[in-house]
Parts: structure tokens; C-alpha cells; sequence
């Protein structure tokens, strides 16, 4: 079993461009989360979400490019270039030939679908785009990124809800750890927030029309984001040998189902799954300083995923600090865990936890340390990403200081 | 049609029972119907009498419109009804 480590991180979301601007954004408690904009937005009832502003693919990409490239591939393929450069590898021979990229998305190209259902359906139009279906597969994204880096391993997309992208970075791990590739490229990218993807989400009445408030009292539903979270997980040695900088280790991973509803979650899921990360990583509950939450700010996740704390955490529950930063950049779907990711680096790395802002008011049924609307210094040698998904599809990721 | 009978004609589908099986009394647990069910009965109910109804799951019992029973159902759509004739 060899030892798994991040040597880059890159990132587009609600709170920024890139990783500094996004770690920056959550120090300062910084919300993203806004008017949305774009085309009938004044049709639907829910107008919020954590979009990415001020984005201009025409300057970023040429025109054959975006052509090929749905929003999520754009983002995706962002934040892998700073991911990758910060790495400073070059994939050439022998490592390109082990190394891959496993990339998690819930929809895959949802405006491409949508505008050209659009065009078909309210445009009457009888024709639509050649480069329609490889625009808008959920593989596209990690099959450009594989293109782009020279990445000729084992490369595929998973699709599981909003635990996406922390199911590809547990696949992505393991295939590190048990040798059969030195480096992967990891993490995963949504972009739901078009005028289709926003009214499904409507249907199910779970959509909060003012603010993400997770383990607030007052919590009354999620906000959906959009962006990027990618990363380069490396083999230990490969990544001492070669001087790179380690961002943090990744120590276990562990994937549950619930096995029971297809959107209430469950609190043995939850519990299962990370009681099954500390034994991945063989560390004990105490060890665990902070855990990044799946904390969507519904009823039903905030209070079953606290239960699963006191659950899998004992007594240690009470010490440890637990926060949702989708109180800030909005529930990325498929891409959340990705950039989630990014808190628990920051709580390794620089002793900061991210809070979770909006909040109001303490609920008996979340009574946790929820890190309440200012980040906080502490030193922490374990943190725990969680994302539990609709379809109860449940993975936690365990990373340790370096 | 009126809205009782509608009503009860939408919840008895969703809970898969008879519309004789159900009375004004009724509770949406009592006759089956979970959280899942209750959005899609909403929902049905919206396109039935084309309404928009304010209800979020998140907290169904604080939602302007009273889900008790299905006699406060009944009464909430045909307020709104009115409201948004």
C-alpha cells in the first residue's frame, strides 16, 4: 500500500477563480451566493444560487473549443490547468501511460441539453448542433482533461448525485494506494444553473428562496453553486523524489449505501460511512479535528448527518468542529465534495476553519460546533469531507497534515 | 368537478387506496402518504386547478398552507383559488 498525497488543487466557484481567491473567500466568511442570471430566470420561483460571475469563456477559450465544451468542461478544464501546474508534473512515457483522471458530475452538460431542447422543442427548429452529444456526455470533461495533460491511465466519469466527486476521489485514491498509477487527476464539476436545471430542482421543493443556512433552526432549504474543484493525488515517494510540495495526505476513504430511500438520507448510511473512513485510515474518532459537512441547510440532511456525528464520533462529537461551506459557494451537486475538499486542505494546512454562515439560530437537533459565521484558528491533524447523496450513495474522504 | 371530490380523487391515487376509502378527516399519514408523496400530491394539485401553492418541504407544518387534514386541504385550494383567479 503505498501513500497517497495532493500536490495541486485548482478551483472555479461562486467565491472565485482559483484557490488563493477561494480560501481567501471562505477565511472572511464571504458569501457567494446571489441573484441568478440567465435566460426565462424570471419564470422560475427559486432566483438564487451560487454562480459563477463575471465569466467570460471567449477570452478563455477559441471557438473550436467552446463548440466542445459545456460549461462544466470549461470549468473543469480551469481548474485542472492550475491544479496541474501547481503540481509541476509533465506527463510523458511511463507515468503518462499510468496516470488518468476520474472526474465526478451529477448532470454532465445540463445547459447543453437545455438549449438545444430549446431550440428544438420552443424554437421549432429541426436541426441542432453536430457536437451536441459530445459536448453534453458526462465524461466529457474528464476525457478533455485527459487530452489536454497527455493522461493515457485509467480515465472515467462518476455519476453519483451529490457525492460525485467524493466517490471519484476515493477511486482515485485507491488507484494511487494500491500502485496501479503513480498520479491521478481528481475531483469532479457541475453547472446546473440554467433555466432547466434550476426548474427540476424547483419540482422537488427543497430549494430555499433566500439563503443556504445549514444547522441554522431557521434553515429552510439548499441554494445550488456551480464550478470546479480538481486535484492531483501522487504516490508519496513519487512526489518526495521529485521535491514537489505536498498540499496534504490523503489517508482513507470509505463509500456506504443506505440501501433504503431515494432522497430521505439515512443516518446509518452517514454513520457507516465514516466510521469506515477512520478504518480505512486506521486513526481513532479522536483523532478527527475538523469535518467538513455534506450540510445542504435541509431538514432533513442537517439533522440526520449531525445524528450520524454523535453516532460514528461518540463523546468526541462535542470536541470536534464541523462546518458547511455551502453556505457560502452553494451545493455544487455533483462538484461539491471537490471543492469542499479545499476547506479541509486549509484546516490542515493553515490552522483555519472555514464557518458556516447565515446562522441564525441554534437548533437543538444539530447541536454541534458548527463554526457559526467567523472562521476560526486551530490546529488540526484529521479533517473529514462528507457528501451524502440522493439515491443514499454516501463517501468520506480522510486527510491528514503533512 | 369540485374541488372536494378532485381532491380526494388526487390524494386517493397517490395513496393508491379508493376516493371512498378517504373523508374529509383523513390525515395524509393516516392513508399513507410520506414526504415524497406529499410533494407529488402538491403537485398534482397545482396542475388539477392550476394554482401555485406556498409549501417547502423543508418545514411542511410552517408552510402558509395547512396540510392537517384533507379538509384544510380543501379549504386552502379554494382560498387560493380565489386569490389567484
Amino acid at each position: 500500500m503505498n501513500r497517497v498525497v495532493i500536490t495541486g488543487a485548482g478551483t472555479i466557484n461562486a467565491l472565485g477563480t482559483g484557490v488563493p481567491a477561494t480560501l481567501e473567500a471562505m477565511r472572511e466568511g464571504r458569501c457567494g451566493i446571489g441573484p441568478l442570471e440567465f435566460r426565462d430566470v424570471e419564470r422560475l420561483s427559486i432566483r438564487i444560487g451560487g454562480q459563477v460571475r463575471d465569466y467570460e469563456p471567449e477570452a478563455l477559450f477559441n471557438r473550436q473549443q467552446i463548440v466542445l465544451y459545456d460549461r462544466f468542461t470549461q470549468f473543469t478544464l480551469l481548474a485542472a490547468r492550475e491544479a496541474i501546474e501547481q503540481s509541476g508534473l509533465t506527463f510523458i512515457g511511463e507515468l503518462a501511460a499510468t496516470s488518468g483522471v476520474v472526474l465526478g458530475t451529477a448532470g454532465g452538460g445540463v445547459s447543453t441539453w437545455d438549449d438545444n431542447y430549446r431550440s428544438v422543442y420552443e424554437d421549432g427548429k429541426n436541426r441542432v448542433h453536430p457536437f451536441v452529444v459530445p459536448k453534453l456526455m458526462n465524461n466529457a470533461a474528464a476525457s478533455h482533461v485527459s487530452m489536454e495533460w497527455n493522461l493515457k491511465g485509467p480515465s472515467f466519469t462518476v455519476s453519483t448525485a451529490c457525492a460525485s466527486s467524493n466517490h471519484a476521489m476515493a477511486q482515485a485514491f485507491q488507484l494511487v494506494r494500491s500502485g496501479a498509477s503513480k498520479v491521478m487527476v481528481t475531483g469532479g464539476a457541475e453547472s446546473m444553473l440554467c433555466f432547466g436545471g434550476v426548474k427540476a430542482w424547483e419540482g422537488l421543493r427543497v430549494m430555499s428562496r433566500d439563503a443556504c443556512r445549514p444547522f441554522s433552526a431557521n434553515r429552510n432549504g439548499m441554494v445550488q453553486g456551480e464550478g470546479a474543484g480538481v486535484f492531483v493525488f501522487e504516490d508519496y515517494e513519487h512526489a518526495r523524489a521529485r521535491g514537489a510540495e505536498i498540499l496534504a495526505e490523503v489517508i482513507g476513504a470509505a463509500m456506504s449505501s443506505d440501501a433504503a430511500d431515494i432522497v430521505m438520507p439515512s443516518k446509518q448510511g452517514a454513520a457507516r460511512a465514516m466510521t469506515g473512513a477512520l478504518q480505512d485510515a486506521r486513526i481513532a474518532q479522536s483523532d478527527v479535528g475538523y469535518i467538513n459537512a455534506h450540510g445542504t441547510g435541509t431538514a432533513a440532511n442537517d439533522k440526520t448527518e449531525c445524528a450520524a456525528v454523535a453516532d460514528a464520533f461518540g463523546h468526541h462529537a462535542n470536541d470536534l468542529m464541523i462546518s458547511s461551506t455551502k453556505s457560502m459557494h452553494g451545493h455544487l451537486i455533483g462538484g461539491t465534495g471537490a471543492v469542499e475538499l479545499l476547506a479541509c486542505i486549509m484546516a490542515l494546512r493553515d490552522g483555519v476553519i472555514a464557518p458556516t454562515i447565515s446562522y441564525e439560530e441554534p437548533d437543538p437537533e444539530c447541536a454541534l460546533d458548527v463554526v457559526p459565521n467567523e472562521a476560526r484558528e486551530a490546529r488540526v491533524d484529521v479533517a473529514l469531507s462528507n457528501a451524502f447523496a440522493f439515491g443514499g450513495l454516501n463517501a468520506v474522504l480522510a486527510l491528514r497534515r503533512v | 368537478m369540485n374541488v372536494e371530490t378532485k381532491t380526494i380523487e388526487i390524494i386517493a391515487q397517490q395513496a393508491m387506496l379508493e376516493p371512498s376509502d378517504i373523508s374529509l378527516d383523513s390525515t395524509l399519514e393516516e392513508v399513507g402518504i410520506d414526504s415524497l408523496g406529499l410533494v407529488e400530491s402538491i403537485f398534482a394539485i397545482e396542475e388539477a386547478f392550476d394554482i401555485s401553492i406556498p409549501f417547502n418541504a423543508n418545514n411542511p407544518t410552517e408552510s402558509e398552507f395547512d396540510i392537517s387534514s384533507v379538509r384544510s386541504i380543501v379549504a386552502g385550494i379554494e382560498r387560493l383559488i380565489k386569490e389567484q383567479a
